[in-house]
């Protein structure tokens, strides 16, 4: 169900009016009635609010309702269906994306609270036809079997890489204060936000080990 | 989920004002909050949205401690070179709690606030006094496992779920709060956390607006610290018990020791008797385990979590071994 279809009409009139006066960087998707309105509901009146997002490069503007999240806007707003709703709940991972950088998940964020922020998701990470090491490491070491938790698998490992980089210590570091080493055992517990019920880490770890040590190939 | 109003002021005094309002909400990392308004456990009427306060500093104070703002991430706290250094036990708490997402989105006073994750309270079919006050406890004679052995009430046995704030209690760390009239207050932790009693509904001593700016740690204490959790899985789970500790040790005595329990109570469960108790006593696992008894004087299980009861008594004396070396 798209978002304007969840909206009351009366919202989604009061859409139509807000559309006309942002003009033309406006992006909307979905259709809009043009009966006029019934009887107001009872529930309290929907704000909608313009925000804008830089999704992969390209900024959108957009007009959501509060109550939908990141995860939802980038999947039914912008047609960018790589980000996967597993949980919805930030358990799984399936919807990791890099916020500003840094890996999140993208259900657990509203996206009026993204406004102005740089998001990163799957379809972002491929220079044109050109896969991201990440991708090529998984797809070299089999780093799957359905597939489903593969995106958010990539970004958080991306993500993941970066906090290394950063010197981020981890519960299994040992020595807080060393930098830390890209093991085997640090990358389990790292990537333990990523759930994959196919039960393809081994290859997982393997092809982020393979990533890290730029040889994806 | 139901509809809300969503604003973001732009300075802290805005936001108490906006908070003192019936229904609103503050929301920063919203990893909990969110979370709970998706299955209409929390029904907001209007979000205050804090995060981009300007409380994202972490400063060392003339005590000698550090200042952390509120909106510091679980994730930039736990990396924080001082912290690393100085508060070894509340970088692993940190670490050890939830996963790199949510670490990277949850906050300080988040953390601090988030609500427990009894089942019965995540479920809305169910009784649940801390939900619905008067209700009645569903976890009682139920599935309560994960439930606490202390403090409780015959009105809620829930457990507070943070590890960060295990570490802080065993730190003392003071609650910096700001009020909607602009007035800053302090609070301990442990008087901020409360235990459930007769109003499980509270989870703390907040008043209406009252927003966490900081947190304060005193400098550290002296001796070695560690932190301790036990779980169901080897990472992303909550804790069975956890055990933040530091002991000062010399020549095989205890100078002096402390240590804050979790996933046993209604808050960070801390015990001043048993602390003092370790006092110049041998640095021996028997001893920590006589001090971890003394804790939990009164402990009382309710059925499947009666096992945390020893589980809880070992772990403290583990914890307490790890950082003196085996006697």
């Amino acid at each position: 169900m798209s978002l304007l279809e969840r909206l009351t009409r009366r919202g989604v009139l009061e859409i139509a009016a807000l559309l006309t006066a942002v003009g033309s960087t406006t992006r909307v998707y979905g259709q809009v009635p043009a009966s006029p309105p019934e009887a107001p509901p009872a529930r309290p009146r929907l704000a909608s609010m313009q925000i804008q997002l830089r999704v992969n490069g390209t900024r959108h503007e957009l007009i959501v309702d509060p109550r939908t999240t990141l995860l939802d806007t980038l999947r039914e707003e912008l047609g960018l269906s790589g980000t996967k709703k597993g949980c919805d709940h930030g358990q799984c991972g399936a919807c990791t994306v890099l916020v500003n950088g840094s890996r999140r998940n993208a259900c657990m964020s509203l996206a009026v609270a993204r406004d102005g922020d740089e998001i990163v998701t799957v379809e972002g990470l491929a220079q044109g036809e050109t896969l991201h090491d990440m991708q090529t490491a998984f797809v070299r070491q089999d780093a799957f079997q359905c597939g489903y938790c593969t995106p958010g698998q990539i970004c958080s490992a991306v993500g993941m890489l970066a906090e290394v980089k950063s010197g981020m210590p981890s519960a299994v570091s040992g020595d807080l204060r060393a930098t830390p080493a890209l093991t085997a055992e640090e990358i389990r517990e790292r990537m333990s936000g990523n759930i994959c019920r196919c039960a393809a880490y081994p290859n997982i770890v393997a092809a982020i080990m393979a990533a890290s040590a730029g040889r994806p190939t | 989920m139901r509809p809300f109003t969503y604003e973001r002021p732009a300075d802290i005094a805005n936001a108490t004002s906006a908070g003192s309002v019936p229904g609103a909400r503050f929301i920063a990392g919203g990893t909990n909050l969110l979370d709970l308004m998706k299955i209409d456990v929390e029904k907001p009427a209007h979000l205050i949205d804090v995060s981009r306060l300007p409380l994202s500093e972490v400063s060392e104070t003339d005590a000698g401690g550090l200042r952390i703002g509120a909106m510091v991430s679980n994730a930039d706290l736990a990396a924080h070179a001082r912290v690393r250094e100085r508060y070894p036990m509340l970088s692993l708490a940190l670490l050890n709690g939830a996963s790199a997402q949510l670490r990277n989105q949850a906050t300080t006073g988040g953390n601090l606030l988030q609500r427990t994750r009894c089942p019965y309270f995540y479920d809305t079919a169910k009784p649940c006094n801390k939900r619905q006050p008067g209700s009645g406890c569903s976890a009682m004679q139920g599935f309560n496992r994960m439930h606490a052995i202390i403090g409780a009430s015959e009105a809620c046995i829930a457990v507070h779920p943070s590890d960060m704030a295990v570490a802080m209690s065993a730190l003392d760390a003071q609650i910096e709060v700001r009020s909607p009239g602009g007035a800053m207050r302090t609070v301990a932790i442990d008087e901020l956390l409360r235990l459930p009693e007769d109003e499980p509904q509270r989870d703390h001593t907040l008043s209406t607006g009252e927003l966490i700016t900081a947190v304060t740690l005193p400098p550290p204490p002296p001796g070695k610290q560690t932190y301790r959790k036990v779980r169901d899985r080897a990472s992303f789970a909550f804790a069975l018990v956890s055990v933040a500790a530091v002991v000062d040790a010399e020549g095989g005595r205890v100078r002096s020791a402390r240590f804050a329990l979790g996933g046993v109570a209604h808050r960070p469960w801390r015990s001043l008797p048993a602390e003092q108790a370790l006092s110049g006593q041998a640095a021996r696992h028997a001893v920590y385990e006589a001090a971890a008894t003394v804790a939990l004087t009164g402990a009382q299980g309710h059925g499947h979590n009666d096992f945390k009861i020893p589980l809880a008594t070992r772990t403290v004396a583990r914890a307490l071994s790890d950082v003196t070396g085996r006697g």
